[in-house]
């Protein structure tokens, strides 16, 4: 007998693992069913302590999460793991090859490990990740790791889906320059020179420090730390950070502000993107536009006044009667 | 880039402590470049192959064995998959170098498809995703 999607919530919740896996799936394919899981877990989500690891490609992300995790285990706790690589833009295909970093977790049956391609999200991470959250929140785990594509200086998708935002960055990364520039730089609840061994470290660390300096509003102050992860050097005081960084957020009462942040982020993500997925179809068949466009690509007018001439013409008017569901002709 | 968001997922592995990895690599940039997304998690053992095919939701689950391993790691990986009810609904194939006389035992013991050094990506891509759509005709209701 084949499970229905009730049945799958119902073993998740119980502890069932495949059902868990199942669940992942059918939200990363933003499967019909997905508002309806969404709604039957949220009201078992918000337990679950999120950590967002990112940094440059290369920079030791997956080896730091592979020995953070071993730590939260030894402290008994449970853990959820989402690593994130790159979709290939050409292909749609991609190799995830994060995990391989984790392997002796793979039978820990208190971890769970969920590759995830970002298919063509720009931001660091896939959009269907904190629904997954959201399923290993329900699911029970103490501590979900969110690890992004190594990304650049402006993959930001981390702040809206975790607690705690680690940047985890190399001695070559570059000279000062680097690390003034926006974005990255500014996300950062802690930041990490990972690899250690390698020359420039020192140099990297004051550069950072200096910077974090002239940001840091008491009483949190951002640390910075140097690690070399595939040693398990510094990776306790790093979890020790992680911990106080949690405390700080708990006693502040910054942790449920920035978690009501995300979700109205949320909310006017997915207002944002069922808008313009309605417009684009709109566009796409009505006459008024089409017409318009074809004025733009003869150069007989300019994208501004074609706008404009829409607007005039009522195109709103017809494109939100077709959105409330009347029957609306071609203009 | 193709719009779908139903993509098919592979794992990939070369089996026990088989050292030849650059066929397993290579697979796994082909099959990404048809549109697969490859977890590809280097030398495991069975139980932890199929442990990771269950997390990671995999549609196909691929063994890399060039150097005798496949019928006694290769059955026990089919017998693993089969206690933990995911043979049924994976697909799984194996890739490498066997004695011709061991690829009917290879297909006794469960596997779905064989593939020798000639193979291409295309071929085992065509054969993977006509087996995956095979193997999940029922589409869970879900």
């Amino acid at each position: 007998m084949k499970p229905t999607v009730s049945n799958l919530i119902d073993a998740m919740l119980k502890g069932d693992e495949l059902s868990l896996s199942k669940l992942v799936s059918l939200l990363e394919q933003e499967s019909e069913h997905a508002p309806e899981i969404i709604k039957a877990i949220y009201p078992h989500t918000g337990k679950s302590y999120r950590l967002g690891i990112t940094g440059m490609p290369g920079a030791g992300k997956s080896t730091m999460v592979d020995q953070l995790v071993s730590i939260i285990r030894q402290n008994g706790l449970s853990a959820g793991v989402i690593c994130a690589d790159p979709s290939s833009p050409f292909t749609g295909g991609a190799i995830l090859g994060d995990r391989i970093r984790m392997k002796r977790h793979f039978l820990d049956d208190r971890v769970f490990i969920r590759s995830m391609a970002a298919r063509n999200s720009p931001g660091g991470l896939p959009r269907t990740t904190s629904d997954v959250i959201k399923l290993l929140d329900a699911y029970g785990k103490d501590i979900i790791l969110i690890e992004t594509v190594g990304a650049g200086q402006s993959d930001l998708d981390i702040m809206k889906s975790a607690d705690t935002v680690v940047v985890v960055l190399v001695p070559e990364a570059g000279d000062t320059i680097q690390v003034i520039k926006a974005g990255l730089m500014e996300i950062a609840d802690i930041f990490v020179v990972n690899k250690a061994d390698h020359t420039g470290v020192e140099a990297m660390a004051e550069d950072i420090a200096s910077f974090t300096r002239r940001k840091n509003q008491a009483p949190y102050e951002i640390p910075v730390l140097t690690t070399i992860a595939t040693d398990n050097i510094g990776i306790d005081r790093l979890y020790e950070q992680i911990e106080k960084h949690r405390q700080f957020l708990l006693q502040s009462g910054q942790l449920n502000e920035r978690r009501q942040q995300q979700w109205r982020e949320e909310f006017e993500q997915l207002l944002e993107s069922k808008v313009m997925g309605s417009v684009k179809d709109f566009v796409e068949k009505d006459a008024a536009v089409l017409d318009y466009l074809s004025q733009i690509d003869r150069g007989t007018i300019d994208p501004h006044a074609a706008m404009e001439g829409l607007i005039n013409n009522r195109f709103m008017d017809a494109w939100l009667r077709k959105l409330s569901g009347s029957n609306n002709s071609n203009m | 880039m193709p719009d779908t968001n139903i993509k098919m997922k592979m794992v990939i592995a070369t089996l026990g402590l088989e050292v030849h990895w650059r066929g397993a690599v290579t697979v796994a940039r082909l099959l990404r470049d048809c549109g697969v997304e490859v977890v590809f998690i280097g030398n495991a053992y069975p139980d932890e192959i199929i442990q990771v095919a269950m997390q990671e939701g995999a549609d196909i689950v691929g063994v890399s064995s060039l150097t005798g391993g496949h019928l006694i790691l290769g059955s026990e990986l089919m017998e693993v998959a089969s206690q933990k009810g995911i043979k049924d609904n994976v697909v799984f194939v194996i890739g490498g170098i066997f004695p011709p006389g061991d690829l009917p035992k290879l297909k006794e013991a469960g596997f779905d498809g064989t593939f020798g050094p000639e193979a291409n990506g295309e071929v085992i891509y065509t054969f993977i995703k006509k087996a995956v759509s095979l193997k999940q005709k029922e589409l869970p209701d879900i």
